[in-house]
């Protein structure tokens, strides 16, 4: 009932867009996006019809830094039961993943969602259990949700939580890529709504449509987003209305809210976003596992850390590169023998672009 | 050990068909035969709603209205772009 099929219209507007004669680049922050796109095919026949649309910082996985992983490991180190979302714990670290440690005794377990972690902590009392909370505005509002209920003493969160809109001014004030529209991703904005890319609009004069993930949704991102640019108009429009509702999830808004600040934070790639993180406020402190083993985790906040490598996630997630541009893709990088981030997580357009072209470089 | 190789910001529609008492879970019916417990402490809903799903909680209820009138939308922005 909420997908879409009409070929035929599919095909009229790739057509229309075909007959305009554009030459354009655009930037979607989705992996789920990026899925659809490859898939599809779908990333060739716009780039057919002059069309280049490239995957920003918008894969979870691959933006949580080098540092927040080995915190992560290192609480395992020191005996806590890690629970984290599946794709996290094959990201290689300094030395290792969390999969090796996994494989050496160490207790690592993956969840479906944070109430998965909690009720771990209910049943290993005895024990510390930290979940290691990554996702974007889709995600946040669950740990927090989670937050406001009684909790266990013996779980806390390493809150690596991100929010999208900071992210993109931070892009668009480096400049060092030309983006002539935004395709925003639609399950961040079933939570966030449209008001907060207002600014992009405004402000840089960027045209951007919110866009649902059947081949058809892109299809009509792209349309209107040319549409946009042949207006000379600059506005955030909503394709995905049967999800995305102008004022987002006002309760998830409220919610987060009480649970979290806003903070400046890296990002793989990046240098310190402002305001992008998201930690917990004071009133958590207890189950903020940055606070309760704050003496434990000195030891890598001392340190700096690199990326793999070899590795080119960070232009990746910058929009600069294509997976096929790293030398390393498909041959000492695969989904078997992760070299970054972006190879790892089925988000990573590494991972996507190998799963469904296989291809190397040769 | 069974690992879930969860896209972190894909959400997927579901048919809620049971509300616990303190309106805190639901059962949602995804349509292929799986069923599984939510947490609905995110939205507002009732028995019958579509609902999409994330990380084991209703993050957003669909609007059913909207998505049939999808299609139709998009053809008249189509044949609009038509008439300059
Ligand atoms: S192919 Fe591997 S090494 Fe190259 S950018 Fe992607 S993840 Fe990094």
């Amino acid at each position: 009932m909420f997908s879409l099929h009409d070929r035929k219209l599919a095909q009229e507007i790739v057509f229309k867009i075909k007959k305009l004669d554009v030459k354009l680049k655009f930037m979607h922050v989705c992996g789920t996006h990026q899925d659809t796109l490859v898939r599809n095919g779908l990333d060739y026949l716009f780039r057919e019809c002059g069309v280049n649309i490239v995957q920003g910082p918008g894969c979870p996985v691959c933006v949580t830094t080098p540092m927040e992983i080995e915190e992560i490991m290192l609480l395992a180190e020191h005996g806590k039961i890690i629970a984290t979302f599946g794709d996290m714990i094959n990201v290689p670290g300094e030395k290792h993943s969390l999969r090796d440690m996994r494989e050496n005794g160490y207790a690592i377990h993956t969840v479906y969602g944070i109430e998965d972690a909690v009720f771990l902590a209910e049943k290993y009392r005895s024990r510390d259990v930290v979940f290691m909370g990554i996702g974007f505005e889709t995600t946040a509002p669950t740990t927090a949700a989670v937050l406001l209920k009684k909790l266990p003493s013996n779980f806390s969160i390493l809150s690596c939580h991100r929010v999208i809109p900071p992210a993109l001014k931070t892009i668009l004030d480096m400049g060092e890529i030309r983006i002539d529209g935004l395709i925003e991703p639609g399950h961040v904005s079933t939570i966030i709504g449209l008001k907060p890319y207002e600014f992009i609009s405004r402000e840089y004069n960027i045209p951007q449509v919110v866009a649902g993930f059947e081949p058809l949704d892109l299809i009509m991102a792209v349309w209107l987003l040319v549409r946009q640019i042949e207006n000379r108009d600059a506005l955030v429009e909503n394709e995905y209305t049967r999800a995305v509702k102008k004022d987002g999830n006002i309760r998830a808004q409220e919610i987060m809210k009480e649970v979290f600040e806003p903070v400046d934070k890296r990002w793989r790639g990046f240098p310190v976003i402002p305001k992008s993180g998201l930690e917990l406020k004071k009133e958590f402190d207890e189950y903020n596992a940055r606070k309760k083993y704050d003496e434990e985790l000195q030891e890598v906040w001392d340190k700096e850390f690199k990326e793999p490598r070899g590795c080119r996630c960070g232009e990746l997630l910058r929009g600069l590169l294509s997976p096929q541009d790293c030398p390393l893709f498909g041959r000492k990088c695969t989904p078997d023998t992760p070299v970054g981030p972006c190879m790892v997580s089925i988000e990573g357009s590494c991972n996507i672009e190998f799963r469904y072209k296989k291809k190397t470089t040769v | 050990m069974f690992d879930i190789p969860l896209p972190v910001c894909l959400a997927v529609p579901g048919k809620i068909i049971d509300i616990d008492r303190k309106k805190e879970y639901a059962v949602i019916d995804y349509g292929d035969g799986t069923k599984r417990r939510v947490n609905i402490t995110l939205v507002d809903v009732r028995v019958g709603d579509y609902v999409l799903v994330h990380a084991g909680f209703a993050i957003q209820v669909l609007n059913e209205k909207k998505a049939s009138e999808t299609l139709d939308l998009f053809r008249n922005i189509l044949s609009a772009g038509e008439e300059k």
